[in-house]
């Protein structure tokens, strides 16, 4: 049976990591699944974990009030979900949907939050990566944000 | 520079504002269209635009055409019957020779599917010749997806690897939602070994450019299709100069390598 370090090993977010910190990382983690329309994490509540997606797809939702609820981006394998763990006051900004069945590991936020902070090497690495994340998304919602497929030139 | 006259054989709406336009000349031989040439389409009287080829069947010359201005407003409401002028084909093609032998990845963005569809559909006539073959196409919404009907089929092959991802879903989409630079990193080819297409928005082009490099496709091996104000088609007017050269004449598919660098120059 594959252990959660050596999944991480294979996933390019946590491969360059130190084996050490594979380790402390691995220790916070659970694997766990989640069957088609089955719902994460939802907007507002306690966001204590950060997802890595092994299988399937998450779908990042948001209801708007006088609307159904609106897919902002949808989340693949080998991708990472979830930040609000790092951050005061830990709640979710989004609902995190599972289009079909999900096979994801858990990663307890208050568990890394504590190693990160006993081992601030560990955290630097963290932090760079989930920046890293982060920066992509940005840029890719600025590019949506262009709305590139308008009409162009009038002829 | 005289336009042959071809007619509408048959008429089909893509989309909200766009249609595919099947033309057959009236008289002659059908066109010689490599994939990735256009022709200067002439709706008489009311003007005449550089149109993609997305497709060749016997002696039929396949174009689908987006509504955005009064010349392929014209040539979209253009009913079986309705006599069309034709010049062309012009510009250069896809590498699709160049990548025999390797894996082909096509990345298409909104009506830049229309002019990577031949090549496409050259892979998919010749697939044991190429490798891994992987179409990654993104749109505004679903209802602005092109061929929709034939992506389906398409997906169902086992020797292609289709990702579509929409900018904004609606309430029945239950695919991808996110830009089509990120469908890059998920798709399964070597990238040392593969020859990239690309057709979209200039900007959804370099995004996806420097997504399939930092994957670790050469810069030699990707190739995007430009898109300036062609006129003639000829290279004599001038009117589509990029700095030293003329997408008409020279292009419009050019080697990212090649055409990164004057894309760049903000007063070109």
């Amino acid at each position: 049976m594959t252990t959660i370090e050596q999944l991480l090993s294979d996933v390019p977010f946590f491969s360059t990591l130190a084996p050490e910190h594979i380790e402390l990382v691995a220790g916070c983690g659970s694997n766990v699944h989640f069957d088609e329309d089955e719902v994460l994490f939802r907007e507002g509540e306690q966001a204590d974990n950060f997802y890595l997606v092994r299988h399937g797809v998450v779908s990042v939702e948001m209801f708007v009030p006088g609307r159904t609820t609106t897919t902002i981006e949808t989340i693949e394998a080998g991708e990472i979900i979830g930040w609000s763990w790092l951050f005061p006051p830990y709640r979710w900004h989004f609902d995190g949907r599972a289009l079909g069945p999900v096979r994801a590991t858990s990663f307890d936020g208050a568990c890394i939050r504590g190693k990160c902070e006993a081992d601030p090497a560990l955290g630097y690495a963290l932090m760079t990566r989930f920046a890293q994340v982060l920066m992509e998304r940005l840029q890719w919602t600025r590019l949506r944000l262009l709305d590139v497929y308008g009409d162009g030139s009038r002829r | 520079m005289t336009p042959r006259p071809f007619h509408v054989v048959r008429r089909r709406r893509d989309t909200h504002d766009t249609w595919t336009l099947e033309l057959e000349p009236h008289e002659g031989p059908p066109l010689d269209v490599g994939p990735g040439q256009f022709t200067m389409l002439y709706a008489f009287g009311v003007g005449e635009v550089p149109i993609s080829v997305s497709r060749t069947e016997g002696p039929l010359l396949v174009h689908t055409v987006r509504a955005v201005g009064a010349v392929t407003e014209a040539i979209c409401a253009a009913k079986p019957g309705t006599v069309l002028g034709v010049r062309g084909p012009y510009g250069n093609t896809w590498p699709v020779e160049e990548a025999r032998g390797r894996d082909a990845v096509i990345v298409a963005g909104g009506i830049g599917l229309a002019p990577l569809r031949p090549a496409l559909l050259h892979v998919l006539e010749h697939r044991r010749d190429y490798g891994a073959a992987a179409l990654l196409y993104g749109s505004r919404t679903p209802r602005d997806l092109l061929y929709r009907s034939e992506l389906e089929r398409l997906s169902a092959r086992p020797d292609l690897e289709v990702r579509v991802t929409v900018d904004a879903a609606d309430d029945e989409w239950r695919g991808n939602v996110g830009v089509v630079p990120k469908l890059v990193g998920e798709a399964r080819f070597d990238p040392a070994n593969a020859v990239a297409m690309i057709c979209g928005p200039e900007i959804m082009m370099r995004y996806s450019a420097e997504a399939l490099i930092a994957r670790g496709v050469p810069a030699s091996s990707v190739y995007v299709s430009m898109e300036r104000n062609m006129t003639c088609g000829l290279g004599y007017c001038g009117h589509c100069q990029l700095g030293p050269t003329l997408i008409c004449r020279d292009g419009p598919v050019y080697r990212w390598d090649v055409i990164e660098p004057l894309m760049a120059v903000r007063q070109l």
